[in-house]
């Protein structure tokens, strides 16, 4: 069995930056462990641009974005298990992976989920028909088209208007096809409003809301889908059904944490974030083991993935280097109208905690309050506030100290 | 002519009003400079960024992932297609290199480094 | 090509008969309509193998299924398809049940199966927590089993391969003309094979084949039947096959576990137009759902992985017809072969084979028949040490290609080579389950196509989904 102090599991940019910011803080023996022939993850293949502005205060692809933190690891001589394949993960962090020179197991002092996400696929969905070519996760016609270069279709509807699905019809439609629709089940889209704008208006796609496929036609490539307006209770509205003849149905229908690991490892999954339960540490319930990106919650930007994952890469170094003492813990919770807040345990009230949530819905101009019994700890005023766009809310440690019991966030409509 | 966009400078999405009169157009609803600036370009003169990708013919079954170095005129966007869907390249490809110079005041460059 | 024997339909029944066939020096060929084996219901099915007390005493059913049971398991053993002997509880929800459940038992008895008892529903709550309470007694059937269908027909058809039968797929048979006591048999793209017999193992088009050489004397009835899949987080939910009791709402619906740790859930039962008509319907999965709930209401829907439907081939008199053709000597009809023709599936190929030794075939024993199949080197059944070694000498299988059910290139390469071959995604799919788990194939599924292209020499726009016309990508960009 190997040992090293940090085992790093996936080399997306959460795992890259995690990796990176351990090694600043001065834990020098990490791997990475990747599946993939080289690091960098979904961003390899999310080739257009709005990534980084936050993080780097310059636009960039995500090919570039990932280069970037690539380039730091390199640099710090991590050293990076490529087309390694993590099969197991046991509480006293023990990770075994499989690669072409066999079975690898580790025991590290400290391990990093950094394993991402996976699209939620057809067979979740119940949609009518049949099981022809052509129905694909907006992610997987996306690496089809730009790392491997092929066409996946000439006309597309796309069901779902998360970001990759808007990404997509705009992809889609520079290569030359037509993107005839992108349906969305909620009344709203789940997508950045800037991609709605780039993505479907520049395009001329129409964007349906309160709409869905519901039924697939074809027996060997989709030949078309019936889509139809759904009422409040997400049930078809019969007379609105219409066909639309197309070769290719996208899903961008959600993102589920890719959490098979952590299971396997016993740690307790929070039900709303489908990621661990951590806290301000981006640390488990199972001590030594960290969790950050998009396989603790989903994130809508990398730049806040990079910024998580170093929270995560730093607190690993310090436990790995100097061990940790708490100091009492308190749960936090969302209240009206926020539908999770995380973390979910702030560990130590000594210093600053960022909290990020999502709302429930869309609102207009909304402050959020973040509480503690009768004691206010922190307010934000937002202009609008909407569940595709995650918010961040800093409570100050001298407000915190005065947290005695949960730390709850609410929103008001102003 | 008065227009109500919404700003994708950053992913905020604010909601712009934007008063078109020439010399004097207007902008209201921007939380930033930045906002102010695309609120009248995009009604006066709409640009954005062209991502695509390239074929390397020297590697198989490769794409090297590219961008317009500047935003160009919203109305070339399929034409600077057509033109990149024509062309490829031959490894070794360094981010930043040029793949297709001075097309729309601009270049299109690599965004993936290809050995 | 002249052969001795022509069997149509490469379904499991098919297979059996076609592996049974090469026990002896016949010349066989086994020919489907598709491009694959296993397309029609062997692989759209409950992959039960039943214990055999349902069916009437004295049916070919009854008389197949009693002395499939322990053939079947034997030849899954013999092919090293994933099997297992986990039991079925058939469960009574009322007094009046209870006496079903009785009569299902006496009838058992009569059908010569062994083992089985009725218990209490408390009982059967011990041996399974997540029961439901109102289950009041249960039909205990300790014989009973699952196992992969299309799994175990596509190792039968290449076991009868590797002795000596051929396969011919995308072969529609659209005619069967007989010469002087030798059979003609066309397909719609020119091609012909001659054969002294042919069995008809045809499935939902075993009367349409029948009717080729003017028999009319059955008629079959497609049947859909509708299944939701569950995440192997789900396939503890039970560990034996829980069925209902058959009432006046239907035959009810199973849970249970599958031989590859899921939870399947299923089927409904509806006559449907024709043998294509598989789709899946949003009334058909509620109905599901709600019966599944109704043995079983733990079981956590929200963790559905896919869902499918089958067609199986049932016939108004419901029994088997296993004959040779009452107005063509040397066809013999295996047709409406529903539920449990898979298990019987090894008893109903030996019957075929006695039914040509008593129409006065000439059956000499091959010597050289091997009835095993070589250990396909599943990568998920091995252990950590028999992984390390076996990547050591082959680095394919170090290489995980399907996160989600743990398939490495290694054994995706090895069965598009292994006879029958794959074709395309889903044919890689059933044999190697890359695509199969939670994901559906989102991350593995252009590593496969990938894969596929590299083994069979052809361009990624060459690769299909199932079937002609089914490309997954229309061109390079």
């Amino acid at each position: 069995m190997l040992e090293h102090d940090i085992v790093i599991i996936g080399g997306g940019p959460a795992g890259m930056a995690a990796a990176v910011a351990a090694w600043d803080k001065g834990a020098t023996d990490i791997v990475i462990l990747d599946r993939d022939d080289d690091i960098g993850g979904i961003l390899r293949q999310c080739i257009h641009n709005g990534f980084g502005l936050h993080k780097l205060g310059r636009e960039l692809t995500g090919p570039e974005y990932a280069a970037v933190y690539k380039k730091k690891v390199e640099e710090r001589h991590i050293k990076v298990y490529y087309e390694t394949m993590v099969t197991d993960l046991t509480a006293d962090r023990v990770v075994t992976a499989s690669n072409r020179d066999g079975i690898l197991k580790i025991k590290a002092k400290a391990v990093i989920l950094a394993m991402g996400c996976r699209e939620r696929s057809r067979g979740a969905l119940n949609i009518s028909g049949k099981r022809p070519a052509g129905v694909y996760s907006a992610g997987t016609a996306q690496k089809l088209m730009n790392c491997e270069g092929y066409m996946v279709g000439k006309r597309a509807v796309i069901l779902g208007s998360g970001d990759i699905g808007l990404i997509m019809a705009r992809r889609m439609s520079l290569e030359g096809a037509k993107v005839e629709a992108v349906c969305e089940l909620m009344p709203y889209s789940g997508g950045l409003t800037r991609n709605i704008v780039q993505c479907l208006e520049d395009f001329n796609i129409p964007l349906y809301l309160s709409t869905t496929v519901c039924e697939i036609h074809g027996d060997r490539r989709l030949e078309g889908v019936t889509i139809a307006e759904v009422d409040e209770n997400r049930r078809v509205i019969e007379e609105t059904k219409r066909y639309i003849p197309c070769d290719t149905l996208l899903l961008s229908v959600g993102l589920i944490p890719e959490n098979e690991l952590t299971r396997a490892a016993g740690i307790p999954i929070d039900p709303i974030t489908n990621g661990a339960i951590v806290d301000e540490h981006r640390e488990t319930e199972v001590k030594g083991i960290f969790a950050c990106g998009n396989v603790l919650q989903v994130h809508d930007l990398v730049d806040y993935v990079s910024d998580e994952a170093e929270i995560a890469g730093m607190s690993a170094a310090e436990l790995v280097l100097n061990g940790r003492t708490d100091g009492t813990a308190v749960n936090t919770a969302a209240g009206n109208g926020v539908r999770y807040v995380l973390p979910q345990r702030i560990s130590n009230t000594d210093s600053d905690v960022a909290l990020f949530m999502r709302v429930v819905k869309p609102f207009g101009k909304v402050r959020f309050t973040v509480k503690s019994g009768d004691e206010v700890l922190a307010t934000a005023v937002r202009i609008k506030a909407a569940p595709g766009e995650m918010e961040k809310i800093v409570v100050k440690s001298s407000k915190l100290a005065l947290a005695k019991d949960t730390v709850t966030v609410s929103l008001e409509e102003i | 002519m008065e227009r109500n966009i919404t700003c994708i400078i950053c992913p905020r999405g604010c909601s712009l009003t934007v008063t078109v009169d020439g010399e004097n157009t207007k902008v209201i609803g921007h939380s930033c400079p930045k906002g102010e600036k695309y609120g009248i370009d995009e009604c006066v003169n709409p640009v954005r960024t062209v991502t695509s990708i390239v074929r390397v013919t020297n590697r198989e079954d490769t794409m090297v992932s590219v961008k317009t170095a500047d935003p160009i005129p919203k109305a070339e966007i399929f034409d600077l297609m057509k033109l990149i869907r024509e062309t490829t390249v031959e490894a070794p490809v360094k981010i930043g290199d040029i793949i297709i110079e001075n097309v729309y005041g601009t270049n299109v460059i690599a965004t993936k480094d290809i050995k | 090509m002249n052969y001795d024997v022509a069997v149509i339909g490469a379904g499991v029944v098919g297979g059996m008969v076609a592996r049974e066939l090469t026990k002896y020096k016949l010349s066989t060929v086994l020919i489907d309509k598709e491009n694959d084996v296993a397309c029609g219901a062997s692989k759209a099915n409950s992959g039960i193998i039943h214990g055999g007390f349902d069916p009437e005493p004295d049916t070919l059913k009854a008389k197949l299924n009693a002395m499939g049971v322990q053939k079947l398991y034997a030849t899954a053993k013999a092919l090293h398809v994933p099997h297992k002997n986990n039991g079925s509880f058939v469960c009574a929800f009322s007094e009046e049940e209870d006496k079903t459940v009785k009569e299902l038992y006496e009838r058992g008895l009569k059908n010569g199966i062994k083992g089985m008892s009725v218990i209490s529903g408390d009982e059967a709550r011990k041996m399974e927590p997540n029961l439901s309470p109102d289950i009041t007694s249960v039909l205990n059937v300790p014989s009973a089993g699952i196992i992969c269908p299309y799994e175990l027909t596509i190792a039968a058809v290449g076991n009868a391969m590797k002795n000596g039968a051929e396969l011919l797929t995308d072969f529609t048979v659209t005619s069967i003309i007989n010469t002087d006591g030798m059979f003609t048999v066309s397909s719609a793209d020119g091609r012909a094979v001659s054969a002294k017999y042919i069995i008809n193992c045809a499935g939902c088009y075993s009367d349409k084949v029948a009717n080729m050489v003017g028999d009319t004397s059955f008629e079959i009835i497609p049947r859909a039947g509708q299944y939701i899949l569950l995440d192997k987080k789900e396939g503890a939910r039970v560990t034996h096959t829980i069925f209902q009791v058959p009432s006046k709402e239907g035959k009810g619906i199973l849970v249970s576990p599958t031989v590859d740790g899921n939870l399947l859930t299923g089927p409904t039962a509806e006559a449907v137009d024709c043998p294509m008509c598989v789709n899946t319907t949003p009334d058909g999965l509620a109905a599901v759902q709600k019966l599944a709930a109704k043995s079983v209401p733990s079981v956590q829907f929200r963790e559905v992985i896919t869902s499918f439907c089958g067609v199986r081939s049932s016939e108004k008199n419901g029994d088997f017809i296993i004959e040779e053709s009452k107005v063509q000597k040397g066809f013999v009809n295996v047709a409406a072969i529903d539920s449990p023709g898979l298990s019987s599936c090894v008893a109903i190929a030996e019957y075929t084979v006695d039914i040509l030794r008593n129409m006065g075939v000439e059956l000499i024993e091959n010597t050289d028949f091997d009835g095993t199949r070589e250990d396909p080197h599943f990568f998920r059944h091995m252990t950590d040490d028999e992984k390390n070694e076996y990547v050591k000498a082959h680095p394919d299988y170090g290489k995980i290609i399907c996160r989600c059910e743990t398939v490495t290139e290694g054994e995706i390469r090895d069965a598009i080579r292994r006879d029958p071959k794959p074709q395309d995604i889903d044919g890689v799919k059933r044999r190697t389950r890359s695509g199969m788990g939670r994901c559906q194939g989102g991350f593995c599924k252009p590593f496969v196509m990938k894969l596929i292209a590299e083994e069979n020499k052809t361009a990624m726009e060459n690769v299909t989904k199932n079937g002609k016309e089914s490309a997954m990508v229309i061109g390079k960009i």
